[in-house]
């Protein structure tokens, strides 16, 4: 039998219960490779569940930087009996399977190709601990010391971890470091140069940090100065408001008299929580809400009130796997039609695409900017693998000099020296933004009222055709004036260029960005094109022109990007080919690595023209 | 089509306290039926707010959709407006008091709006206790689609075109109180003697306060055999106690020397003036003032004025220990937490 090597190069899937507290020992775990160096992604695969259901939790060790999902298992944590099977069969050819010998593996697993390691986890700990209510939690620290020794990490780094989680009470730290122990010193008795997978300190994580998309955005909502949330709790969401509340207990409490610069308003529905971000963006407070795929749903008639009374709204989609209630607790990009013009009428919406932590952060910031710039909606189209797992990050950075865009208010000074008649919806400088007016800025000037029927420049109530089609035709140079604002595509050109090209965005970067090197490695050059943001700019729509054929990667089923791209910019829709993955995972670079060899197979052609030699990345 | 209200007034007509004209409180000109009891209710909140000597850009008037919703249009022209979506008046009002506290909100909203789409949104703007001054239109009907029964049409109702309503009607001032809101109140827009009192009231208690006012609609629901008509309200109505309001700021006048009067001192120390009847509930009593209206129902009358009266209530702000700034007035020194710690934030991540 072969065995799988790798030194900071594999994947190990921990199986789990749900509800078992394995969450804590597996990122413990995540967190020491990180501390010894070395780039790390965890995936957090759980059920819509809080207890007794399988769990998964998936760990990338790669030195070369590639945090995506890569597919395939090296080695398996097998912890939960539920699974076993399955998880004995999924295993890689030459992987290594650990497994709580405390009862033997059943006869019929008598795979020939796998490493058996057996650590009688339970019956070390029930020798070890007495209090019943300990031993769940003690059993899987067994198995993270089990595989530090099978890995050769350094046990000083997960005991220092362990004594930072609890430093509040050391008298938790002390079993837990025992349990840790235990598991080293019997696997390296019983199973010293077994394992051929290992982890080995180097410095190449640089800066960096390991966060969740989530806090990141919660993070992103408090520096830009969000002051009324409405919200209604949704999985995969819900994690942003708890961390901004968080964080505004931390940071936004006022000194002298204890209350917080901060309402966080949990409403009855996904429909409140966007009228109160409406209500409050009207009233001159910066807003937002958090929701998923469902809350875009009923937010839909809020959204269009906000697009044509020309309201700031900032809104966080992380997205999760639809349709209807779908997979809840799994990650899929399948909103982006539902977002991009949601609710009826001609109604349209920009939306951000944010591909790690530090532009969670930076985007949801932006937003805030954007929604009172433009007077409208801003989506940031987080999801859930995004939002929940932790990632490996550039830090996040605030520039101390940066001033938050009000956008064109007029205050009771700047209404005073106006000398001609002001209209809410009028616009004087060719942008198609108009001024507002905050409620109760001025006695007498600047009062208008807002609604959701047509009106006049003035505001007035009007069924005139004339007035309005020039308003929509003004909404429409709006968006126009959107794309100058918004963040433009980060593209990576061959020299010479390419003539095929890739096009994705958000959680899809990092598998990606490995599979595109696969392929060049293997002598095809594909350039790509990461998108940011919709409406999609002149350079974006260039890209696709100056590329033969485009590959539009997402995880969805009906290719919503590559439609969105089509119909906004009037693409020959053949020249687009939609790559796919929608089940629910992550994005793995070895899938999409097969299903782009298979898309350029059956254009075979193509690829006896892409002979080695194109040259290398910028 | 839009109206113009002409400009002129008498000059010698008194202004308020605060020096504001009557003018100063009116809006355009109302664009629904002539006769509709929604008008009366226009022109007694304008009353309302002429006689507390509100400053009228300090107040915020919110609305849903329907006749009701409309006539925010119709007073307070010197106020922001904002005319939402059907039903979901509430939502919008709470995030506009979250943004700034100091700002008055008057919700406007009718019986379709509120007791059929926007239930749930009512429901829960009360059990929050927002500090806003709600008011249902209510005409047991839907005017703008021309007649259907609404959700507070009463139970063996007969509208215009002759269909006996089948369905149980819901009782919004009940509601609210079960609800929690500090101050509940029915008016009739026949009878503006009482509703400008109830409206000041309303305006001038901290937490919600909702008044239904029952207002007839003249095209499709003012036939006799109607429960929301003129003729029958006015048969079918019995006053709680009678009062006087008293705004905080005028000098008390009436000395009240009776036992049978209690006074009501409201969160800005305005008072009511309860003249009880001898046996009548207790509008400071939830339970009795439920017991009361289930009673008045169940002789088939009508009860109207102060249902019930809590000024001791907390409203969202309170709650939710919000500081006592607007939130709309803080800027970039009190709201970003600044880039060392963020920096901290970054190593508490690695």
């Amino acid at each position: 039998m072969k065995q799988l090597q790798g030194v900071n190069d594999f994947v190990i899937r921990f199986a789990n219960v749900n509800g078992s507290g394995s969450a804590s020992a597996n990122n413990l775990f995540a967190k020491a490779v990180f501390r010894m160096g070395v780039p790390v992604s965890p995936k957090n695969i759980f059920p819509s569940n809080i207890q007794g259901l399988p769990t998964w939790y998936e760990v990338r060790v790669n030195a070369q930087g590639y945090v995506g999902r890569r597919g395939d298992v090296d080695m398996v944590v097998a912890v939960n009996g539920q699974t076993l099977r399955q998880d004995y069969d999924g295993l890689a050819p030459g992987g290594y399977f650990l497994f709580d010998s405390s009862k033997p593996l059943p006869e019929d697993f008598r795979r020939d190709d796998v490493t058996v390691i057996g650590v009688p986890m339970t019956l070390l700990c029930n020798e070890a601990f007495d209090n019943p209510k300990m031993r769940p939690l003690l059993k899987n620290i067994i198995y993270v010391g089990a595989l530090a020794a099978l890995l050769d990490m350094e046990l000083q780094v997960l005991i220092d971890s362990l004594t930072k989680q609890f430093r509040k009470n050391p008298k938790l730290a002390e079993p837990n470091i025992q349990a840790l122990q235990l598991g080293y010193d019997y696997a390296g008795e019983h199973f010293q140069d077994v394992c051929k997978l290992s982890v080995q300190r180097c410095n190449l994580v640089g800066d960096g940090i390991i966060m969740d998309g989530n806090t990141a955005v919660a993070l992103g909502a408090l520096y830009a100065g969000a002051t009324v949330v409405g919200w209604y709790p949704i999985t995969p969401s819900t994690s942003i408001i708890e961390a901004f509340g968080r964080y505004a207990e931390k940071f936004r409490i006022e000194q002298d008299t204890g209350r917080i610069k901060a309402a966080i308003v949990q409403a009855e529905d996904e429909l409140a929580a966007i009228g109160i971000v409406i209500g409050a963006s009207w009233n001159g407070a910066r807003a937002f809400t958090a929701t998923s795929g469902p809350g875009i749903s009923l937010m839909s008639e809020f959204l269009g009130l906000a697009y044509f009374a020309e309201i700031p709204a900032v809104l966080v989609n992380v997205q999760r796997t639809g349709p209807s209630t779908g997979m809840p607790t799994r990650t899929q990009q399948s909103d982006l039609i539902s977002c991009a013009y949601a609710s009826h009428g001609d109604t349209k919406h920009p939306l951000l695409f944010p591909c790690d932590p530090k532009e969670c952060f930076d985007m949801t910031a932006d937003a805030f900017d954007l929604a009172e710039r433009l007077q409208t909606p801003i989506i940031v189209m987080s999801d859930l693998d995004l939002g929940m797992n932790d990632h490996y990050s550039p830090p996040l950075h605030w520039d101390p000099e940066r001033v938050y865009d009000r956008g064109k208010v007029l205050n009771a000074a700047q209404l005073d020296e106006l000398t001609t008649t002001w209209g809410r919806y009028l616009d004087t400088d060719g942008d198609g933004i108009c001024t507002r007016t905050y409620p109760g800025a001025h006695p007498d000037k600047g009062v208008y009222f807002t609604r959701g029927t047509s009106r006049n420049e003035y505001s007035a109530y009007t069924e005139d055709s004339g007035a309005y089609t020039r308003n929509m035709e003004r909404l429409q140079l709006k968006w126009e004036t959107a794309k100058t604002l918004l963040p433009g595509p980060r593209i990576k050109l061959h020299e010479p260029q390419a003539r095929l090209g890739a096009v994705f965005y958000g959680s899809s970067t990092p598998a990606v960005y490995e599979t595109i090197e696969s392929l060049r490695a293997r002598g095809i050059a594909v350039d790509t094109m990461r998108l940011r943001a919709f409406p999609f700019q002149p350079g974006a729509l260039d890209f696709i022109h100056h590329h033969e054929l485009v590959f539009v990667i997402e995880q969805n089923r009906d290719g919503q990007m590559r439609t969105l791209l089509i119909n906004e910019g009037d693409l020959t829709p053949h020249k687009l080919i939609a790559i796919t993955c929608y089940d629910g995972l992550p994005l793995a670079s070895r899938s999409l690595t097969q299903a782009m060899e298979e898309a350029l197979a059956e254009r075979g052609i193509l690829l006896q023209q892409l002979a080695p030699g194109q040259g290398d990345a910028q | 089509m839009t109206f113009f209200r002409p400009s002129f007034r008498h000059p010698d007509l008194p202004p308020n306290e605060a020096g504001y004209t009557r003018r100063d409180y009116e809006g355009g000109i109302s664009t629904l039926c002539a006769g509709c009891g929604h008008d009366s209710i226009c022109n007694a909140i304008i009353q309302a707010c002429f006689e507390l000597g509100l400053p009228p850009h300090r107040v915020a008037k919110m609305s849903g959709i329907g006749c009701s919703s409309k006539t925010p249009a119709y007073f307070l022209g010197k106020s922001h407006g904002f005319n939402s979506v059907h039903g979901r008046m509430p939502s919008i009002a709470t995030g506009a008091n979250m943004a700034n506290r100091e700002l008055i909100y008057l919700g406007v909203s009718g019986d379709g709006d509120t007791a059929s789409i926007g239930m749930g949104q009512f429901a829960h703007a009360v059990r929050r206790n927002l500090n806003m001054l709600y008011i249902v239109m209510n005409n047991g009907c839907y005017g703008l689609t021309k007649g259907q029964y609404s959700a507070t049409a009463d139970k063996g109702s007969k509208g215009k075109k002759g269909g006996v309503n089948a369905l149980e009607s819901i009782d919004l001032c009940e509601l609210a109180i079960q609800l929690g809101a500090g101050f509940v109140a029915r008016g009739f827009s026949g009878d503006k003697q009482q509703l400008t009192p109830l409206i000041k009231a309303g305006l001038s208690h901290h937490g919600l306060s909702f008044i239904d006012v029952i207002s007839p609609c003249v095209t499709f629901n003012n036939n006799p055999e109607s429960t929301k008509s003129y003729h029958w309200v006015r048969e079918h109505s019995e006053a709680t106690n009678t009062f006087d309001f008293v705004p905080f700021r005028q000098t008390i006048t009436t000395e009240y020397q009776d036992d049978a009067t209690e006074a009501v001192t409201l969160h800005d120390n305005s008072v009511i003036h309860l003249h009880k009847h001898p046996h009548a509930a207790d509008v400071t009593d939830r339970r009795q003032a439920i017991d009361n209206l289930e009673d008045h129902k169940a002789q088939g009358m009508i009860l109207t004025g102060v249902l019930y009266v809590n000024p001791a209530s907390a409203d969202t702000h309170d709650i939710l220990n919000t500081c006592e700034r607007p939130l709309n007035s803080l800027t970039e020194t009190d709201l970003c937490p600044g880039s060392a710690v963020l920096e901290e934030i970054n190593a508490a991540h690695r």
